[in-house]
């Protein structure tokens, strides 16, 4: 392997023009495949020869030698540094000044696949001075151009607030917002991901998002056709919402619980995931806004998730965002229990298939008592009362001990149903919460029916 | 004057005592008087905090019509979306309809030979049919698909312009132009393509006499007045050369004011101006 590409070393200084161009294309196809390869190009010591003669040269050389740094710096940090360490950085922003499209197209990939990997290298990328340019490839003519300028700026973006504020002042976000109305499938997906990475790091940054005017246009992406532009709208939504219930509120109010319930009831699957999270974080910052999501029908499609998904984080995302709508007062409990999603929740807490991941059954766990603790509506938690381990038990006797002792009639049924039976059944320490509340369930009746 | 300071000072002091003994009274009758009255002031503050809670703060009829508002944006905002996402279904079914309706159609072009004739009837004209399938109609519609010539396209179709001033070497040279597969292979020693590239591209260097004219100073006298027949030209139509070929383009297009209801007007060719004889003065 590594003879083919000492071969091709001198023939990249060759005089004939063709030579240089298909031999760089042969260094980029061997690069990408795998990583060794690539690791033996750039051990070879191509780069300096690669990058010396390329400003003279013409566009299809340009084109191939970003193609060779792409395939490089596409496998792992450690490449991507190496091709940094080279000076590919200055020749790549020289690429990205040329008039050919292609040759910026090239230049901006490779751009983007060296940011992608930590945030030094997508702060070299940033001091190399590539994000105001990157902005002007972005309202270039041809597509393609602008797929791959938005992905790189997505990349740039995502690792911290610092690096996302620059790509703000180069005025990236008004060009993204106006982009998404375009048709292009692929170019929305880049699009929505770049700005979802810009908003996530701060308030000031989301809101200088949401100020771009996204927001009834964001709401037609998430009923495109295209999976992945549903998620990464709802991606957006989610990271405009988890910060301040001011937010939140705007969103609700342009309608956009809506639009993110009928998403999660169109999709299968992990692009599901974000939208469940909207849900949550948009309940879990006051009770209006929960109240908004139970309005807006929010609940029977989390109970569908809970049970027709499979993986485990999509249900542990679906029982947070429950447990969140239903933890501010009884009436929100009470929506979540007649939706009859407790029986369900508790089945998969108990479930021993379900899988041993901590953080997961702690947050189901959570979700199942915070709805518990203010649930006053008794008959759905009559059937939890047969099944409930001893934990949720003491939680489930709690309310009934605080419900009982006003209501005749729910005295009279919890008698008949036979939870008091049941109650008699469990064996409780003395003196712990739970006995307490057996006996205060216990001196509601009179001393026959206790027997 | 020494005496009445002092009379004051004495007064002075006298009445702070008074005033000081009632305060403490004041002071005690008040703490009385809370104890029992509390319960009074108490109670309208509650009333009052509940009332200013309920209204402002916590309104529970507003919380309502927010709630409204939220489910009927929502409906709204839902059903603009459902529509959205017909026409978008709409738009879909039609660019592949005509998708369909365009490789059909291409289809019958090149099968038109499949179309039936006076004697024999086609494959798409069976006579056990009432009627003619609609392939075979749409084969009378359509024209015959000639075969279109091989075109050689110029590798250097879009260098065009450039290139015999260009000062290097085209770009990428993928592909030779095509040469007729049985010519005799050129034999003998060729020279070295590098040398023969240079040779072609060699930059420009004009010899003294040439690089003279070029930059002296009639030449740049010349040079404004080309400027000015540019920017002054009255006629802008590009000469055409046979223009009598082109003669259907331009249609000559009367004017407004001169074209009547039924043709051309007589203005302008028989008479010039509106005749008003009742207002001629000379005649009488």
């Amino acid at each position: 392997n590594s003879g083919v590409v000492c071969l091709l070393r001198p023939l990249l200084l060759d005089v004939v023009p063709s030579i240089r161009q298909t031999t760089a294309l042969a260094l980029g196809r061997l690069a990408d495949y795998d990583v060794e390869m690539a690791e033996a190009v750039v051990k070879a010591g191509i780069l300096p020869q690669l990058l010396c003669s390329l400003p003279e040269e013409n566009r299809y050389y340009k084109k191939a030698a970003t193609f060779v740094l792409r395939a490089i710096a596409k496998h792992s940090p450690q490449l991507a540094q190496a091709v940094v360490q080279c000076g590919a950085l200055e020749m790549l922003v020289i690429c990205l000044e040329d008039f050919d499209p292609g040759v910026k197209e090239g230049a901006s990939w490779a751009l983007g696949y060296i940011a992608r990997h930590n945030p030094e290298l997508s702060q070299a990328v940033v001091d190399a001075g590539a994000v105001p340019l990157l902005v002007l490839c972005i309202q270039e003519p041809e597509i393609a151009l602008k797929r791959i300028a938005a992905s790189t700026l997505s990349d740039i973006s995502k690792h911290s607030p610092e690096l996302a504020q620059t790509v703000v002042d180069a005025g990236a976000i008004a060009h993204l917002a106006q982009m998404i109305p375009n048709p292009d499938a692929k170019l929305k997906r880049q699009v929505l991901s770049a700005l979802s990475q810009i908003a996530k790091h701060s308030v000031d940054l989301a809101e200088l998002v949401v100020e771009a005017e996204i927001f009834p246009v964001v709401l037609t992406c998430l009923k495109d056709s295209d999976e992945y532009v549903k998620k990464n709208g709802a991606t957006l939504i989610r990271e405009i919402a988890k910060h301040t219930p001011e937010l939140s509120q705007l969103i609700v109010n342009s309608g956009g619980v809506a639009a993110v319930i009928d998403c999660i009831g169109s999709c299968r699957g992990t692009v599901r995931l974000p939208g469940i999270m909207t849900l949550g974080y948009v309940a879990a910052h006051s009770e209006n806004l929960s109240m908004a999501v139970i309005v807006s029908k929010g609940i029977p499609p989390l109970c569908l998730c809970l049970v027709e998904e499979h993986e485990d984080h999509i249900k542990a995302a679906a029982a947070w965002a429950l447990g969140q709508i239903g933890r501010h007062t009884t009436e929100h409990a009470r929506h979540v229990a007649v939706a009859n999603v407790l029986p369900t929740l508790l089945d998969i807490f108990v479930d021993p298939r379900s899988s041993e991941d901590l953080k997961t059954k702690a947050s189901r766990f959570k979700a199942l008592k915070n709805i518990l603790q203010k649930c006053t509506y008794l008959p759905a938690l009559e059937p939890l009362l047969h099944e409930a381990p001893p934990n949720i038990m003491k939680h489930i006797i709690g309310q009934f001990s605080k419900v009982l002792p006003h209501d005749n009639k729910a005295r009279r049924l919890f008698v008949t149903t036979g939870g008091l039976k049941k109650v008699q059944e469990i064996k409780a320490e003395p003196g712990s919460l739970l006995q307490e509340y057996i006996n205060t369930i216990n001196n509601c009746y009179p001393e026959e029916i206790v027997r | 004057r020494y005496l009445s300071k002092m009379a004051t000072l004495i007064q002075k002091w006298w009445r702070g005592y008074l005033r000081r003994k009632n305060f403490r009274e004041v002071v005690e009758v008040e703490k009385y008087f809370l104890k029992f009255s509390n319960v009074y002031f108490l109670q309208i503050q509650k009333t009052w905090r509940g009332y200013y809670v309920r209204k402002y703060i916590h309104n529970f009829y507003a919380l309502k019509k927010y709630l409204k508002a939220v489910s009927v944006n929502n409906e709204l905002v839902r059903y603009e979306l459902q529509e959205y996402a017909e026409m978008k279904e709409n738009e879909e079914k039609m660019k592949d309809l005509e998708k369909k309706e365009k490789e059909k159609k291409y289809q019958a072009r090149k099968m038109h030979y499949l179309l039936s004739t006076e004697q024999i009837p086609g494959v798409y004209n069976s006579p056990f049919r009432k009627s003619p399938d609609p392939m075979e109609l749409l084969l009378r519609q359509s024209k015959p698909l000639t075969h279109r010539k091989q075109q050689v396209k110029s590798p250097f179709a879009d260098e065009l312009y450039g290139w015999p001033t260009c000062k290097e070497p085209p770009d990428f040279v993928t592909s030779l132009p095509v040469l007729p597969a049985d010519r005799q292979k050129p034999q003998g020693p060729f020279r070295d393509p590098a040398e023969v590239l240079q040779q072609r591209y060699k930059p420009v260097e004009p010899t003294l006499r040439v690089r003279e004219s070029m930059y002296s100073s009639p030449a740049k006298a010349r040079e404004p007045t080309g400027g000015e027949e540019w920017r002054n030209p009255i006629h802008d139509n590009q000469f055409l050369p046979f223009s009598s070929y082109h003669k259907n383009y331009e249609k000559y297009e009367p004017s407004l004011f001169k074209s009547g209801k039924y043709g051309q007007e007589a203005y302008g060719t028989k008479y010039f101006r509106e005749v008003y004889p009742k207002k001629w003065i000379a005649d009488k």
